[in-house]
Formats: structure tokens, C-alpha cells, sequence
């Protein structure tokens, strides 16, 4: 029952994080670490501002 | 067993809503619920997604779970992600759901809820959430990429470059009408103009936190923009209420224009991280947010329709939008029922996200029933108030006058019958001086939504504080929409104007950013200003513009979606696409060619002209022109209105005659010719 609310609660943050571009952090260090051991994964900071340009830097656009 | 238990619920639902259907039809009395209205979309939605979104998804499009998704394929944490199909459900939601669906459907409130009601529901099951599926699919099968390489990919270059030229046109139209909406809503309002300018350094705040004092943490700095944001309202209550204060921020629709025009400049040239992405968290959540508490305060006030189902306007003379249901009706409401612009969203960041080809059709279809009934919602809270009062809020000043007095007369001989304090009572209960001809949607739907929610909360004590955080949601979203496009067109205008001039390509040197980012500023600023010194209102010329602009992308996407289906020699299902594309087409080249050829001057661009035109040369002055050159301004407007309805128009006659040409082509050979990504399955165990 508490698992169950804790993963909602994860699914939750992500969805609201997602919704704005960032998608999930962890996930993108445990593929790095699996694909590609020999480089170092960006900190949050960078990983936040990479997806942040690439959200609204390349000028996508918005919906009406 | 468990298939039994399943049909059963299925016939439940289908029960509710028929029952629903048939007391919003048959009821002829005071009191039709506006739960009813939510459970007939709802069952309308629960059914059309088991039987049709699901056909098209097993039959239509075979879709194969089996199949690698780009996100797996391309997976770098980053662009392409497998994610959970809930988590991708928001996201796609949230970057499809804008002004749109909350605007179209309260201007189409004249003729009454239930024209409006039937379209939306119409709509979304057979063209806009197949549009939006289909094409997430077909972009899903070719690494995610975006409709202009779609259409150049699957039906040629040049109608590719073509498709690309009206998506750029689309967009100055779009920016152009939502900033109007915004002048209408803050023109001569202190209150709300100070809270929208507060947005402004709450932004900037915000971006400078995340950028240096906590890097990354969206979320307690969207919880204290959040808490900003309320005390800005509350603020500019008093702000309202002070002389002194009140005259700072009090200004007209022409200098509201100019100042937008220069914000949205300044805007896109700033750095992302500065305004942009910090009013783009606020507005997103607070979007999420307020649609939700919309529909829980619809659900718990349970308020009954004020509106008709039908009114006399069905003739086509009503005084928001002028033209016949057909086709006009049809180009009113787009988003809800069908939007273009969801093709370029469904092409863009969602096929790369998507974790399973099995769950496209929840993510495409599934969410834009939710936009849909995003539309029916904003239907309700234009429903739920006072007739009168809509169309006193809804008229322009040229037609009802300015004045309380002058407006009842006018609205109550029409048949709905009003008085003028309750006119004047309405603005003072939402802290406003004057409501009358607040054109443009925002105000209106703000109006029902304080009227909902104050049923709920607070009473009608609160119902200032909710018409300005209506306001103000709007406008945020419609701000941030602003920039981005803005942002988004340079970027276009840049790549077009580059294969003329190399050097203005370069999107990161500065005059080439600052001649493009005017350039694009200038063509929408222009349409803006056209439509604030309107005399008709300017809603009567851009929001049809618009209409037609947006249905007439969709056709593009489900011209691209029929040509692919005759590709992959599916073509006896091509009749899913083939039909909502036919009836666009019906409607927005009926619309197109009345809005510049038809007599009557309220509807055509070309017989308005003349009409000035004759007015100058017998030496008349028509308001509200207040000079020859303002008329002659005016003759100008409605030939450039005219030029860019038939550009609209030839764009989309030319992908059609592609359309059919590549149709024709792949019907003749007897393998398959579309260029999908060849087949790899998807590794054991991938799933999240």
C-alpha cells in the first residue's frame, strides 16, 4: 500500500517535471552508466540546463 | 467471464450517455444540468476510444508492440526516452492543451451550447484525435521526426517547403489573435494589467534562482511563484481601488498593443533561462492546476445552463462572429474538435518518448479527448452565465454601444432580456469598471469560471479575486505561448531567409537574431494592431483567420496521414482519414472563399473594402475610422486579409493535388512505398 503511494508519488514528480521538458534525471545517469561507462554523466545542474535550451533554445513552438 | 463483466460496463457507459443525450434533447424547460453536458461528452469519449480509437489502432494501423520505438532505439536519457505512458500522458497534454479550446467554444456560445456541443463531440472522435494519433504513429515509425520532414519524405519536396511556408504564416496568425485576446481582457483594467505586468519580475525571479541561488529545483521555486502570483492579485485589488495607482496602469487597446509588441521583442531576445523558461513552469502548472479545479467545481456547484441550446443567432446574424453554421461554426471552435497545430506537437517531442507503439493510441487519441473536453468545459462556463451578460461582454461597442443603458436596450430587444444594473452589478462583482464588449473569449469564460468556482469557494465575496486568477491564467499561458512563438518564428524566418542570404542563418549572431526576431514581430504586431482598431471588433476578422488557418493544417496532417495509409497499402482504411479530410476541406475552403468574396461586408474582406472605398470617394466617414487615411488604412487591411485567406487556400489546394498525385502513384504499384524505418524488435524485458 505505502510502495504503491510512494511509486504514485514518483510518477507524480516526473509527470510534472516532464510536462515542462526535464525528463527524469536518474533515468538518464543509469543509461549512461550502462551504455556508455567511459563517459561522465552531466550533474544535474548541466543535465537541467542542457534540457532547459533544448526546450525552448531551439524555438519550438507552443500550441494555441 | 471477465469478457462478459467488460461488456457490461461498456453498455453502462453507453446507457449513461444515452440517457444524458436524450435529457439535454428533449428538455425543453429552465433546468438542464451542466453535469449533464459532462456525462454525455464523457460516455461520448469513454466509447469512442474502446471502439474507434482502438479500431484504428488494431485494424487500421496495425500497430505492433513488438516493434523498437525510437526511444529505445535512439534512448540517450535525454531527447529520447522511454517513458511511463501516464508520465507521457502529461506531457503530451500539457503541450497540446493552450487558449485555443478555452476561446473557440465561448464565441461559439451565440448560437446556443448545443451546436457547439455536437461539433466538439463530432469533431475529436472522427478528425482531431485521429489526427493527432496518426500522426504521432507515422513519426513515431520514422525516428520522431517533424511534419515538414514527414511531408517532404512521403509526398515530395516542394509540397514539404509548402507545408512549411503556411505553418510560418499559422503561426504570425496565431500569435497575432491570442495577444489580441489578451488586449481585450486588460484594456482600461488596472487590476489586471498590474497583475499580468507583475508576472514579468516574479518570471525573472524565478529564472535567476534556478539559474544561480538553487539550480534545478523547479519545484519550490514554482511553489513560491506560485504564492507571488496570489499576492500579486490581491495586490492589484488595492491597485484598483487607489486613484493614483489605478491611473498607472489604466491604458487603452492601442497602447496595450504597443507594448506587447515591444515585450514580445524584448521577450524572445532575452535569454531562455531568464523569462521564458521560469513563466513557462508557472503557467504549465498553473494550466494543469485550474483546468482540473474547473472541472471539480463543475462537477460540485453542478450549475445549470442559462444559455438556450439553440438561439435565434442560428441564422448566422449573431453579433460575436458573423456568417452561417456552416461552415463558420466549424472554423470557430478548432481546437477541441480539431487542431493542425497538434500534428506539429505530435511530431515533435512525444513519438520520441513514446515507450510501446500499443500505447499510441492513449497518448494520441486518449489525449485529445481530454483537450475535447477541455472545449466542453469552457462551453459550460460561457453557458452558466447570464445570456445578457454574454453578449453584453461579447458584442462589439459598434453594434450594442458603449454604455450600460445602451447595451441592455439593445440585448434585451434580441429577446434576452437584461437590465443595465445588472450589467453594471456583473463588473463590480469581478472588480471591474466596465464589461461590456470584452470580446475575445478570456473574459467571458473568466466570468463563468469566477462564477463556478466562487459557488464553490468563497462565495460571491471572492468573485474578483477568481475573474482576475482567470485572467491572469490566461494571459500567462497566452504570454508564454507569445514568446516561444516569437521565438519559433525567428528561427523559421531565419532558415527561410538563409537560402536567399547565408549569413542570416546563424541563429546564435546577433543582428541576424535581432532583424529576424523584428521581422517576425512586426508581421504579427501588425495583424494585432489590425484587429484592435477593427470595426468590427477585430475577433470578426482574426479569430476566422485563425480558424481556418489551424483546420486547414489539419487537413495537411490527414492528407500526409491517407497518402501514408495508401503507402503501406492499407487503402481500404483510408476512409478514416479520407473523411474528416473531405469535410475540412468542405469547410474551410467554403469559409476561405466567403470570408474574401462574400457581400455582405461583416463576413467579406473584399466587399468591406469597397465599402470603404465608397465611403472616401463621397467624401463620407465611416466610424470608427476618424480620418481619410484611417479609412484608407482600413480599405489596406482587408486586401491584406483577403490575400492571406487565398494563400491559406492555395496552400492547402496544392498538397491536395500532391496528396492525390502520391495516392494515385502507390494505389497503381502493388508493394508497399512508404518510407518507414525498418523493422527492429524490441529487446526482452523493455518496459518501464
Amino acid at each position: 500500500m505505502f510502495s504503491d503511494l510512494a511509486k504514485m508519488g514518483k510518477y507524480l514528480g516526473q509527470a510534472a517535471k516532464m510536462m515542462v521538458g526535464q525528463p527524469d534525471y536518474e533515468a538518464y545517469v543509469q543509461h549512461m552508466r550502462l551504455t556508455h561507462p567511459e563517459r561522465t554523466p552531466m550533474t544535474y545542474e548541466e543535465f537541467f540546463r542542457e534540457r532547459e535550451n533544448a526546450r525552448y533554445g531551439g524555438g519550438s513552438g507552443k500550441c494555441c | 467471464m471477465n469478457k462478459l463483466k467488460e461488456s457490461i460496463g461498456w453498455i453502462a457507459v453507453a446507457l449513461a450517455g444515452a440517457i444524458a443525450f436524450a435529457y439535454i434533447a428533449l428538455n425543453r424547460g429552465e433546468n438542464v444540468s451542466a453535469i449533464s453536458l459532462v456525462v454525455a461528452a464523457v460516455a461520448t469519449y469513454f466509447i469512442a476510444y474502446r471502439y474507434y480509437g482502438l479500431y484504428i489502432a488494431n485494424k487500421v494501423l496495425s500497430v505492433d508492440p513488438t516493434r523498437m520505438t525510437p526511444a529505445w532505439k535512439h534512448n540517450d536519457g535525454l531527447d529520447y526516452v522511454p517513458t511511463n505512458k501516464w508520465v507521457l500522458y502529461g506531457h503530451h497534454f500539457a503541450a497540446i492543451a493552450g487558449a485555443g479550446p478555452l476561446v473557440g467554444p465561448v464565441l461559439a456560445a451565440q448560437m446556443g451550447y448545443l451546436p457547439g456541443m455536437m461539433w466538439i463531440l463530432a469533431g475529436v472522435v472522427l478528425a482531431g484525435a485521429v489526427q493527432d494519433f496518426m500522426v504521432l504513429f507515422i513519426s513515431s515509425r520514422r525516428d520522431g521526426r517533424s511534419l515538414g520532414d514527414l511531408i517532404k519524405t512521403e509526398l515530395g519536396v516542394i509540397p514539404g517547403v509548402i507545408a512549411l511556408f503556411g505553418a510560418f504564416l499559422i503561426m504570425v496568425i496565431i500569435l497575432a489573435v491570442l495577444a489580441m485576446i489578451v488586449v481585450k481582457a486588460l484594456a482600461d483594467s488596472p487590476w489586471g494589467t498590474f497583475t499580468v505586468a507583475a508576472t514579468i519580475p516574479i518570471a525573472i525571479f524565478m529564472g535567476i534562482y534556478l539559474r544561480y541561488i538553487r539550480p534545478g529545483k523547479i519545484g519550490e521555486i514554482s511553489i513560491v511563484g506560485f504564492i507571488l502570483l496570489i499576492a500579486a492579485i490581491l495586490l492589484g485589488g488595492q491597485v484598483a481601488a487607489s486613484p493614483t495607482w489605478s491611473a498607472m496602469f489604466t491604458f487603452d487597446g492601442k497602447q496595450l498593443t504597443w507594448m506587447l509588441i515591444g515585450y514580445g521583442f524584448v521577450a524572445a531576445v532575452l535569454p531562455v533561462w531568464l523569462l521564458l523558461a521560469p513563466r513557462d513552469y508557472l503557467s504549465t502548472f498553473l494550466k494543469i492546476g485550474t483546468i482540473t479545479g474547473l472541472a471539480v467545481g463543475i462537477l460540485f456547484v453542478a450549475p445549470n445552463m442559462q444559455m438556450p441550446p439553440l438561439t435565434k443567432f442560428i441564422d448566422g446574424t449573431g453579433p460575436v462572429w458573423s456568417g452561417s453554421p456552416f461552415p463558420f461554426l466549424f472554423i470557430t471552435i478548432a481546437c477541441g474538435a480539431v487542431s493542425g497545430f497538434h500534428a506539429l506537437i505530435s511530431s515533435g517531442t512525444s513519438p520520441k518518448l513514446l515507450d510501446n507503439e500499443r500505447n499510441a493510441a492513449f497518448i494520441g487519441y486518449g489525449g485529445m479527448l481530454m483537450e475535447s473536453f477541455v472545449a466542453i468545459m469552457a462551453l459550460v462556463a460561457a453557458s452558466v452565465i447570464d445570456p445578457g451578460v454574454y453578449f453584453a461582454m461579447n458584442s462589439p461597442g459598434a453594434v450594442i454601444g458603449k454604455t450600460a443603458v445602451e447595451a441592455a436596450q439593445v440585448i434585451s430587444q434580441w429577446g434576452f432580456v437584461i437590465t443595465p444594473d445588472v450589467l453594471l452589478q456583473t463588473a463590480t462583482d469581478v472588480g471591474e469598471k466596465s464589461i461590456i464588449s470584452r470580446a475575445g473569449g478570456a473574459p467571458t469564460l473568466a466570468v463563468g469560471m469566477a462564477h463556478i468556482i466562487s459557488g464553490a469557494l468563497g462565495g460571491k465575496g471572492m468573485m474578483a479575486f477568481w475573474y482576475h486568477f482567470a485572467i491572469l491564467f490566461e494571459a500567462l499561458f497566452i504570454l508564454t505561448a507569445v514568446d516561444a512563438g516569437t521565438r519559433a518564428g525567428r528561427f523559421m524566418l531565419q532558415d527561410l531567409l538563409g537560402t536567399f542570404i547565408p549569413s542570416l542563418k546563424r541563429t546564435d549572431k546577433l543582428v541576424p537574431n535581432l532583424l529576424a526576431t523584428g521581422l517576425c514581430v512586426m508581421f504579427w504586431g501588425y495583424f494585432l494592431y489590425q484587429g484592435v482598431v477593427d470595426p468590427l471588433g477585430g475577433i470578426n476578422t482574426l479569430w476566422p483567420l485563425f480558424g481556418v488557418a489551424n483546420q486547414m493544417l489539419a487537413a495537411v496532417a490527414l492528407i500526409l496521414c491517407t497518402v501514408v495509409l495508401f503507402k503501406m497499402k492499407r487503402e481500404r482504411y483510408a476512409w478514416v482519414t479520407i473523411l474528416p479530410t473531405c469535410w475540412l476541406l468542405a469547410c474551410t475552403l467554403t469559409a476561405g472563399w466567403q470570408k474574401i468574396f462574400h457581400a455582405k461586408p461583416s463576413i467579406g474582406f473584399l466587399a468591406q473594402a469597397s465599402r470603404y472605398s465608397k465611403a472616401i470617394e463621397s467624401g463620407q466617414l465611416l466610424a470608427p475610422a476618424k480620418s481619410v487615411a484611417q479609412m484608407q488604412q482600413v480599405v489596406l487591411n482587408q486586401y491584406i486579409d483577403a490575400g492571406l485567406c487565398a494563400l491559406f487556400m492555395f496552400v492547402v489546394i496544392s498538397i491536395l493535388f500532391f496528396g492525390v498525385r502520391a495516392c494515385m502513384k502507390a494505389y497503381a504499384l502493388n508493394h508497399r512505398t512508404d518510407k518507414e524505418t525498418t523493422f527492429e524488435a524490441l529487446p526482452e524485458g523493455a518496459s518501464v
